[in-house]
C-alpha cells in the first residue's frame, strides 16, 4: 500500500480534529488553522485523485483491518476523488470570500466556533463522499446535519434562529426516513456494507422474494435524502437558511451541502441498490417529475422575491431539481449531466452569493432589489461576477451551466417517454431563469439618476478588498474552465462512473 | 393470510406505528417541545424495530460464557450496536433542539412555531 492510499482517511480524520483544536483556539488563531487545514485537504485530494486516474482503478481502505462482511472500509475511485477535490477547492473559496463578513457579523466570542463547525462539515462531506457503509454514512449525515444548522445559526439574530429550527425540524425528518430505510435494507439483506449488500439485492431480485420491502427501503432512503437536500416540495426552509445566514454559510450550504446528500443518494442507487433494480422500481419516475416540478416553482418563487439573497436561494432550489431530473432520467447520461450540473451549481451558486454581497455592500447592506440599482458601477467586480453568475445560470455559451443543459438535452434523447417533458421543462426553466436573472443585471446596470431612485453613494474598488476580489475571479475562472474545457471533465466523470458501482 | 403473518409480527408493526406517529408529530405540531417528543418517538421507534430484527428467541446476549462459542446461543450483535450509535446521534439531536428552543423562547416567549414567524414578521417591519 501506497502513502497515498492513506490520504483520503487522513483528510477526513485532519478535518474532523480540527474543529475540537479550533474550540480552544482564539478567533484569529483559529481561522488560520481552519486555513492551513483547508489548504493540506486540497493538496492531498489533488494527490489522491491524481494517484487514481494513473491507476486507473478504485481500490477499498480498511478501517482496522477487518475483511469485507465485518470491517468498515471506505472506497476511493476517480469519481470520488473528483467531488473531493472540487468541494474542498469551493469550501475554501467560500471561507475566504466570506471572511471580512465573518469578522464583522460574528461575535468575537464565537468567532473560533465557526470554524469549529466548518471543519465537522468538511468532514463529513468527505465522509459521505467516500465512505462504503451505509451506516457510516447516515452518522455523518447527521453530523453534516448538525454543524450546517450551527453554521446557519451562529449569526444571532432572530430570522436565523427560526431559519435553523425549521432546517433542523426538516432535516431531522428526512435523517429518520433515511434510517428506518437503512434498517429495512439491513433485514433484508444482513450487510451493512454497499457492495455486499448489492450482491444480496441481485439475489433477491433474481429469487423474486421481498419485492414489497425493497421497494419501501428505496422510497424511505429517496424520500428522506430528498428532504434534506430540498427537493421540491421539501424546500420551505431554503429560502430562510440562506437569504439570513452569514455570507460563507450561505454560499456553502447552497452550494455544498445539498450535493453531498445527493452524493450519498447516487451512491445508493448505483453502489448499493444497484440501477437495473431502481429503475424497475420506478422511483427514478418519481424524483423525475418533482425534479421537473422544483425548476418551474423554484423559478416562479425566485421572480417573486425581492430580496436579492432569498432570490438566489429559490434559484437554489431549481437548480436542485435539474440535478433529480438528471437522476431521474434513470441512465448513465443522466446520471454524467447531474453530476457536473453538481459542480456547475457549486460553483455558481457561491459566485452569486459572494457577488451579490458585494453588490448589497455598496447599496447600505439593504438586500432589496431596487436599492440594487447601478451597484454594478459602483462595485465593478462583483457587478461582473453577478453577471458571469447569471449568464451561466441561464445557460449561455462559454459558461458552465450551458454544457450541463446540453449534457441533459442529449441525455434525455435515449429515453423514450421522457424527452419531451425534459426538454419542456429545459426550454421553461431557462425563460424563467433569464426572466429574474436577466432582471437583475439589468437593474445593477441601470444607472441610479435615471430610474430616479436615490441609492447609496459609495463605491468599492478591487484594491480595498484584495481576498474578495481574488475569490471572485478564481470563481469566475472556475465556471469559464467548466464551461470551456467540459470534455476532459465529463470524460473524468465517465471514467469514475465506471468504476463507481 | 396476510393478517397471520401483520398478528406473527405485531412487533414490528408496533414500532411502525410508532414511527409514523412520531414522524406526524414532528411535522405538524406547531409547539417545539412537542415536534422534540416527536422526534424521540419516531428515533426511538427505529430502534424498536432495530433490536427486534436481532433477537432471536431463546437465544442470550453476545457475551462468551463457560467457553461457549456456538452461533445458536447468541443474538446478532450488530444491531445492538446500531442501537448504541444512534442513541448517541438522537441524544445529540435532540439537545440541539432543545438549545435552539431555549433561544427562541427567550427571545420572543413562546413555543408555538406559527406565532414566533408572524412575530418575526412585526419585527421586521
Amino acid at each position: 500500500m501506497e502513502l497515498v492510499q492513506n490520504f483520503p482517511f487522513i483528510t477526513i480524520i485532519m478535518a474532523l480534529f480540527s474543529g475540537p483544536l479550533c474550540s480552544v483556539l482564539k478567533g484569529k488563531t483559529a481561522k488560520w488553522v481552519n486555513t492551513v487545514v483547508l489548504s493540506l485537504i486540497l493538496l492531498m485530494s489533488c494527490a489522491v485523485l491524481v494517484f487514481t486516474l494513473q491507476t486507473g482503478e478504485a481500490y477499498v481502505y480498511q478501517m482496522g483491518h477487518f475483511s469485507a462482511p465485518w470491517g468498515n472500509e471506505i472506497r476511493i475511485g476517480v469519481l470520488e476523488a473528483f467531488m473531493a477535490v472540487f468541494f474542498s477547492v469551493v469550501m475554501l473559496l467560500c471561507m475566504l470570500g466570506g471572511r471580512r463578513e465573518q469578522m464583522e457579523e460574528l461575535e468575537e466570542s464565537k468567532q473560533n466556533l465557526y470554524y469549529v463547525m466548518v471543519g465537522l462539515l468538511l468532514s463529513s462531506l468527505l465522509a459521505l463522499i467516500y465512505t462504503n457503509d451505509l451506516f457510516t454514512a447516515y452518522v455523518f449525515v447527521e453530523i453534516n446535519t448538525i454543524s450546517a444548522c450551527g453554521l446557519i445559526m451562529i449569526r444571532q439574530n432572530g430570522h436565523s434562529i427560526v431559519a435553523a429550527t425549521r432546517y433542523m425540524v426538516m432535516s431531522l425528518l428526512g435523517s429518520g426516513l433515511l434510517l428506518m430505510g437503512i434498517c429495512y435494507l439491513y433485514d433484508l439483506t444482513g450487510h451493512l456494507l454497499m457492495s455486499n449488500i448489492q450482491e444480496q439485492v441481485a439475489l433477491l431480485q433474481e429469487s423474486g422474494e421481498y419485492h414489497i420491502p425493497l421497494l419501501i427501503a428505496i422510497t424511505l432512503m429517496s424520500v428522506g435524502l430528498a428532504i434534506k437536500s430540498a427537493l421540491f416540495p421539501f424546500h420551505s426552509w431554503v429560502p430562510d437558511a440562506y437569504g439570513y445566514s452569514t455570507l460563507s454559510s450561505s454560499a456553502i450550504l447552497s452550494s455544498l451541502v445539498s450535493k453531498g446528500y445527493i452524493f450519498l443518494l447516487i451512491k445508493i442507487f448505483y453502489r448499493v441498490i444497484g440501477i437495473d433494480v431502481v429503475r424497475g422500481s420506478k422511483v427514478v419516475n418519481v424524483l423525475f417529475v418533482f425534479g421537473v416540478m422544483g425548476m418551474i416553482f423554484g423559478s416562479i418563487n425566485a421572480i417573486r422575491e425581492s430580496n436579492i439573497r432569498r432570490m438566489i436561494a429559490y434559484s437554489s432550489v431549481a437548480q436542485i431539481g435539474y440535478i433529480y431530473m438528471g437522476l431521474g432520467l434513470g441512465t448513465a447520461n443522466g446520471l454524467i449531466a447531474s453530476l457536473f450540473h453538481i459542480l456547475c451549481h457549486a460553483a455558481t451558486k457561491a459566485l452569486l452569493f459572494i457577488a451579490a454581497s458585494g453588490l448589497t455592500d455598496v447599496s447600505g447592506k439593504d438586500p432589496d432589489f431596487f436599492k440594487l440599482t447601478g451597484s454594478g458601477y459602483r462595485n465593478k467586480l462583483a457587478g461582473v461576477a453577478f453577471t458571469v453568475g447569471s449568464l451561466s445560470m441561464v445557460g449561455m455559451p462559454m459558461f458552465s451551466g450551458f454544457i450541463s443543459k446540453i449534457l441533459f438535452a442529449e441525455a434525455a434523447y435515449e429515453t423514450t417517454n421522457k424527452l419531451i417533458p425534459t426538454m419542456i421543462a429545459l426550454a421553461l426553466s431557462t425563460l424563467l431563469n433569464a426572466i429574474y436573472f436577466l432582471k437583475t443585471v439589468i437593474r445593477i446596470y441601470t444607472p441610479s439618476y435615471r430610474a430616479g431612485i436615490k441609492t447609496d453613494n459609495r463605491t468599492i474598488e478591487m484594491r480595498e478588498q484584495p481576498l474578495k476580489s481574488v475569490v471572485l475571479i478564481l470563481f469566475i475562472m472556475l465556471n469559464l474552465v467548466l464551461g470551456l474545457y467540459s470534455e476532459p471533465i465529463v470524460n473524468t466523470l465517465m471514467s469514475g462512473l465506471r468504476m463507481f458501482s | 393470510m396476510n393478517l397471520a403473518n401483520l398478528m406473527n409480527n405485531y412487533e414490528e408493526a408496533v414500532a411502525m406505528i410508532l414511527f409514523g406517529i412520531g414522524f406526524s408529530n414532528l411535522l405538524l405540531q406547531s409547539n417545539l417541545i412537542k415536534k422534540i417528543i416527536g422526534l424521540n418517538i419516531m428515533d426511538t421507534a427505529v430502534y424498536l424495530f432495530l433490536a427486534l430484527k436481532g433477537y432471536i428467541e431463546g437465544h442470550k446476549a453476545p457475551i462468551v460464557v463457560d467457553g461457549v462459542q456456538s452461533v445458536d446461543a447468541y443474538i446478532n450483535p450488530i444491531p445492538s450496536g446500531l442501537v448504541l450509535t444512534g442513541i448517541v446521534v438522537s441524544v445529540s439531536v435532540s439537545a440541539l433542539m432543545l438549545a435552539l428552543t431555549v433561544r427562541l423562547y427567550r427571545r420572543y416567549h413562546t413555543l408555538n412555531l406559527d406565532e414566533i414567524s408572524t412575530l418575526l414578521k412585526k419585527e421586521e417591519r
